[in-house]
């Protein structure tokens, strides 16, 4: 199984998931400190830093892209709800 | 100031400045505001209508039931097709219901509004929005009247995303939308004119911006450099007499209400328990002893059956970490815990640390409950709670002091780092 590990900073806690987990799938069974919404990528709650590894993570649906777009994310934000990580290192933290 | 006094009449204007007139409505019998704010004075919705020599701007509306005021007053001193600007600083609908009206009867009036407002205007406009009459402003904007310039401060979070401040320079005016607002409706509408409405002032501040302080300060940042004449608010008094008076007691408001004197020194966490047989009592002061045990953590223990959530809450605001003990009855965490959980909306906790812990007799929901509540208020929960069946052994007053410690330990960057495996099978679905 391709496997993938995501870090969530603000709580220290590393997490080896399958490669293709939604962060949503594993940020709330740690007491990670992002939150969510409506959780299908609308509201744009669950904004979160990636401090690095961003290369790990599928790209942005379009949806996404205009939820980041009218919430001013920056080139390291994106949505937990909709963010997968196909391998490799992740390190997030909310915000 | 002295003068004449002067009362608002129906279907007339009153001239704030030089060709600035109050175009808002009166609304003396409102007794609650959004559920959440009672209003003993009623409210004002306040509107304003800018003119220059090449036209005029419409700073806000009203809410729609009171539109019929609104467009009465706006038409006494100005024709629809002088309107060249409707300024929007904030979308909520106290302000926005005459505003479908207004596109409508103003045509080639332009719309100005900061950019998380537009999201919002389109759920306020459902049909018909033509998107080339909305001009997006930031702090570079400028719209010409002509001898009046109208130019953007950005004031997010105060009290939604979109709300901004609008400055005519020429004439030292910031219309501040629901910032130095406040709920007190008086017909003489001049705050050197009508009755002590400072209770007023301080409870709006206290209910709509407080939990938004660290944008209250960089608001002020901006606002407090701009040589003031008049301030002309969303609801209240026009604050025309010592304005920047009112600048001032924001700066108060925004200060920490009770001095922490660890502040720069420890990091503060407390705890918060209810106890009906000592059980919960016993592992609260496990989870204190345990906290203590870590260098540079100021920890205090508080027993929710002797206070009241108020004096809690300042307590809060000015905390790192928050931990809660509450038994189970009937499924659920008990009703002083919930009452100073909801009263934690009034200040800020984003970003603090949250734990939980709590003894049981049959089911002990109220831990995951609590966890729930503290995620949702976005604190981070970075160790689970500890559930107690009845009364706590060594060992499981053990784990409570392990709770605080590894919590205090977060606070002050020494936690041990955790790794946890998903990937064994049906882990995800666990």
């Amino acid at each position: 199984m391709p496997k993938a590990q995501v870090t969530f900073e603000d709580i220290g806690v590393t997490v080896t998931v399958p490669a293709g987990t939604r962060l949503i799938e594993v940020s709330e069974k740690v007491g990670a400190g992002i939150t969510y919404g409506c959780r299908e990528g609308e509201c744009g709650t669950c904004m979160m830093k990636i401090v690095s590894g961003i290369e790990h993570l599928g790209s942005p649906s379009m949806l996404e892209d205009q939820v980041l777009k009218e919430n001013y994310a920056g080139a390291a934000n994106r949505l937990a709800c909709q963010a997968q990580v196909i391998g490799g290192h992740v390190i997030v933290r909310p915000g | 100031m002295s003068g004449p006094a002067m009362t608002v009449m129906p279907g007339v204007p009153v001239e704030i400045a030089p060709d600035v007139h109050w175009v808002g409505a009166l609304d003396p019998d409102l007794r609650q505001f959004d559920i959440i704010l009672r209003t003993a004075n009623g409210t004002s919705y306040n509107a304003y209508a800018v003119r220059g020599v090449d036209g005029v701007a419409v700073i806000d509306t009203v809410k729609a039931e009171f539109a019929e005021d609104f467009f009465a007053r706006l038409w006494s001193c100005c024709r629809p097709s002088e309107i060249r600007a409707i300024v929007l600083n904030h979308l909520e609908p106290d302000h926005t219901g005459a505003l479908p009206e207004l596109l409508r009867l103003a045509p080639q009036a332009k719309v100005y509004l900061s950019f998380p407002a537009l999201k919002m205007l389109k759920g306020l406009v459902k049909n018909g929005l033509d998107e080339s009459r909305i001009a997006v402003v930031d702090e570079d904007t400028r719209v010409d009247l002509g001898g009046r310039t109208l130019r953007f401060v950005h004031t997010p979070y105060l009290h939604w995303p979109d709300t901004q401040c609008t400055w005519v320079e020429e004439d030292g005016i910031l219309f501040s939308g629901d910032v130095f607002g406040c709920h007190f409706c008086d017909a003489r509408l001049f705050n050197d004119r009508v009755g002590d409405f400072r209770f007023s002032f301080d409870y709006y501040y206290q209910h709509i911006m407080r939990p938004f302080r660290e944008h209250v300060l960089n608001a002020l940042a901006l606002i407090e450099p701009l040589p003031v004449r008049l301030i002309a608010p969303a609801h209240g008094p026009v604050l025309r007499d010592a304005p920047t008076s009112y600048v001032r007691r924001y700066r108060q408001f925004a200060e920490p209400v009770l001095a922490n004197e660890a502040a720069g020194r420890d990091r503060t966490l407390l705890v918060f328990y209810i106890s009906a047989y000592g059980n919960t009592a016993r592992m609260a002061q496990a989870v204190r002893e345990g906290a203590e045990e870590v260098d540079g953590v100021r920890v205090s223990l508080y027993d929710l059956a002797g206070g009241d959530p108020g004096p809690f809450v300042d307590l809060v605001e000015e905390a790192d970490a928050l931990v809660f003990g509450s038994p189970t009855i009937n499924g659920d965490a008990v009703k002083p815990v919930w009452d100073l959980l909801s009263s934690l909306t009034m200040v800020r906790v984003k970003g603090k640390l949250g734990g939980a812990f709590g003894s049981y007799g049959w089911s002990g929901e109220a831990v995951g409950l609590i966890e729930d509540r503290l995620r949702g208020l976005k604190l981070r929960v970075p160790r689970p709670g500890v559930k107690v069946k009845l009364i706590p052994t060594d060992e499981e007053l053990s784990a409570c002091a392990v709770l605080g410690r590894e919590l205090a330990e977060h606070l002050v960057g020494r936690a041990t780092p955790r790794h946890i495996d998903f990937t064994a099978p049906q882990a995800l679905s666990a």
